[in-house]
């Protein structure tokens, strides 16, 4: 059907083809913009006080004006001074969560394959149990495993506390159940076709695994060690309990106990320092993964 | 891997061997899922199975606390006292002043962990199926607006804490806009709701970000026929988009009520330990745990366990809480349920058949 054979002109068609803008339009189009502009100062107000807040001067940590004046960057040397022992827990925080996020990954990865494309018996309990894990509260294992890490069992004299596995091996408890959830949902996506065809071709299950599956995956393992990384990270509760002694902090329980470099009153400028010092390479992480991240989060929706 | 695992992977019937297996359902790939599935079972059981079972038996026991008559000297190690950490809730209450009167502590943090919960996920519900509905229909500035709300869900509790500490400061920002002098953080009603605002900023996004993941799966020609039919835009809200997205909001909406019950950091790193308005279950459990009676710490944090395991029981029987999401599983639980009720209406005993079925297609 060309112009020429329809009843319509091409100057109608066109003024049917415009979009209607009349005023529930624009009002439409006005309260998405509203919407989004609460959305983005709903999510960055609080986080733009804490970044204003680092960079007063340290005498002004209560001050209120939206703006520092004067701006001042001494408040970021005074998170690392010695009293506070920040830099040993970011690189204790660093450990950690690489060796949770790594163990986890290893284990995660073959558990995740089997739940996702093998069929089994039990699978539905496994499956129960491992989301059952991660809905858990963690208090219920703290209490025995502190008894455990002290050393308080008869059956079991060792002293775990202040230690790097003291720390790591707790994570796993909640780290290993959300590192399977997310990976068997991007197990899941990838089609089954792929290692079928794999195998026609000759190869065994296991090359077809390392070969066809893990690098389309690798994207997904990417976003879920992030994710876990992330959850091991912000982690406070199992820090704070095997860690006690200043020099195995972890960079969250320092910013909870941080005292500061000036005076007694609580030096809220060093505090958001740390905070900001501690956020922004996540959340630069966050923003550049972004995608992935979403997709990850909303695959697993776990945590 | 092995030679005999390796045969059967991936959907193959196994050659018909004149014993048939006794579970068609495992298909010959159990062995190799056992040696994939172990390692992580492994670790589950030593970090989770054994301490909850070490907890239960630590919430039977309890310190020496009262001096031994033959030697006047207190002994060391526990006794067991059944039950008792957990009726002298009941028998010796240990009364602490709160949002709810003058009653016993763990009393006060249950009700405590009830409020919380209910009023964070009521608001963080709305304010994030709201969240989601505008960047639906956003055209422009998806990506910024995606990563803007990241941002709460990046930031480490603690640090949110200590970030709403200042901005809740007697003298901080929030009094300032609102030109009141409230003290949030002196272990008061107001800093109940402090603790809910922080907790709502944090977790309203990732609800937000959730049920736009369920929105985006609503096929526009659905909404399109109810225009036709005549539909206002809250009759499709209602009709359409909220059964649609029901799956996916009662997840997030599980798991963050399971999330809030549990919470610890927030309250503890922006009001304090010791704040009997704003103390948590778990809170509470911890101060014990520090003080070292064992006893009563599990007994509190098997409360606590006990609870959350009622609510996600309630969850998944009332509302229907998919969480486990796996077809296969939800298929072969289906057709057990519709045997079963077949048997019923038949009047024979339950005779469940082993199943076949893979991928969620029913087969009877």
């Amino acid at each position: 059907m060309t112009a020429a054979t329809s009843h319509v002109t091409a100057a109608e068609l066109a003024a049917l083809n415009k979009p209607r803008r009349d005023w529930r339009f624009w009002l439409g189009k006005t309260g998405i913009f509203l919407g989004m502009t609460f959305i983005i100062l709903y999510c960055i107000a609080p986080f733009y006080w804490m970044v204003v807040s680092s960079l007063r001067l340290p005498t002004m940590g209560r001050d209120t004006s939206f703006w520092p004046n004067p701006v001042s960057f001494e408040n970021y040397p005074a998170v690392f001074d010695p009293i506070n022992g920040f830099g040993r827990a970011l690189v204790n925080s660093v450990i950690v969560s690489l060796s949770t996020t790594l163990v986890t990954l290893l284990f995660g990865i073959l558990a995740a394959y089997a739940l996702a494309r093998l069929r089994f018996r039990f699978k539905g309990i496994v499956l129960a149990v491992i989301i059952g894990c991660s809905m858990f509260p963690g208090i219920t294992l703290l209490i025995p495993l502190f008894k455990m890490f002290t050393g308080a069992y008869p059956w079991m004299p060792i002293n775990w506390m202040n230690t790097y596995q003291a720390l790591i091996i707790p994570s796993l408890s909640f780290g290993l159940p959300l590192c399977v959830w997310n990976l068997t949902a991007f197990f899941r996506q990838l089609p089954v076709e792929l290692e079928q065809a794999a195998m026609v071709d000759g190869c065994t299950p296991g090359q077809a695994f390392r070969k066809v599956i893990l690098p389309l995956a690798a994207p997904g393992v990417f976003t879920t060690a992030i994710i876990t990384f992330i959850a091991v990270w912000n982690e406070f509760m199992i820090a704070l309990t095997f860690g006690t002694q200043q020099n195995m902090y972890t960079a969250v329980v320092a910013i909870s106990k941080f005292t500061g470099a000036y005076g007694f009153d609580t030096p809220w400028g060093t505090i958001m320092a740390a905070g900001v010092l501690v956020t922004v390479p996540l959340i630069i992480g966050v923003l550049i993964f972004q995608r992935r991240i979403v997709a990850g989060l909303t695959a697993g929706g776990v945590k | 891997m092995s030679q005999g695992a390796a045969t059967t992977i991936a959907g193959n019937t196994p050659p018909v061997t004149e014993k048939r297996k006794k579970n068609l359902l495992s298909d010959g790939q159990g062995t190799l899922a056992g040696f994939l599935i172990s390692p992580t079972m492994l670790v589950i059981l030593f970090v989770v199975g054994i301490p909850i079972l070490l907890s239960l038996r630590e919430s039977v026991f309890r310190k020496f606390t009262t001096p031994d008559p033959t030697t006047g000297m207190i002994p060391e190690g526990e006794s067991f006292v059944g039950l008792q950490n957990f009726t002298d809730i009941f028998a010796h209450p240990q009364a602490v002043d709160g949002a709810w009167g003058n009653i016993d502590r763990l009393i006060n943090s249950f009700l405590n962990v009830t409020f919380f919960t209910i009023i964070c996920v009521a608001i963080e519900t709305v304010i994030g199926v709201a969240m989601a509905l505008i960047m639906a229909r956003a055209f422009r500035g998806k990506g910024f607006v995606r990563a803007a709300i990241l941002v709460p869900w990046a930031i480490p509790t603690i640090v949110s804490a200590r970030m709403w500490g200042l901005i809740f400061d007697a003298d901080g920002v929030m009094n300032k806009i609102l030109g009141q002098q409230i003290l949030w953080l002196a272990d008061n009603s107001y800093s109940q709701w402090a603790v809910i605002i922080a907790d709502t900023w944090k977790t309203a996004p990732f609800i937000g970000l959730l049920t736009l993941a369920g929105l985006q799966t609503i096929p526009s020609d659905v909404y399109e026929a109810a225009r036709v039919d005549g539909a206002n835009a809250w009759q499709q809200f209602v009709r359409i988009t909220l059964p649609m997205v029901k799956p996916a909001l009662v997840v997030a909406v599980l798991f963050r009520t399971l999330d809030t019950m549990r919470m610890f950091d927030l309250p503890w790193g922006m009001i304090g330990q010791g704040k009997y308005y704003v103390e948590t279950i778990s809170m509470f459990a911890y101060i014990e745990n520090n003080q070292l009676r064992y006893g009563t710490a599990a007994a509190y944090s098997l409360v606590l366990f006990a609870y959350i395991v009622l609510v996600a029981f309630i969850f998944i029987r009332l509302l229907g809480a998919d969480v486990i999401g796996d077809e296969e599983t939800r298929a072969i639980t289906e057709q057990r349920k519709r045997q079963k009720a077949l048997a019923k209406a038949e009047n024979r005993k339950t005779k469940l058949a082993k199943t076949t079925i893979t991928s969620g297609e029913f087969q009877s």
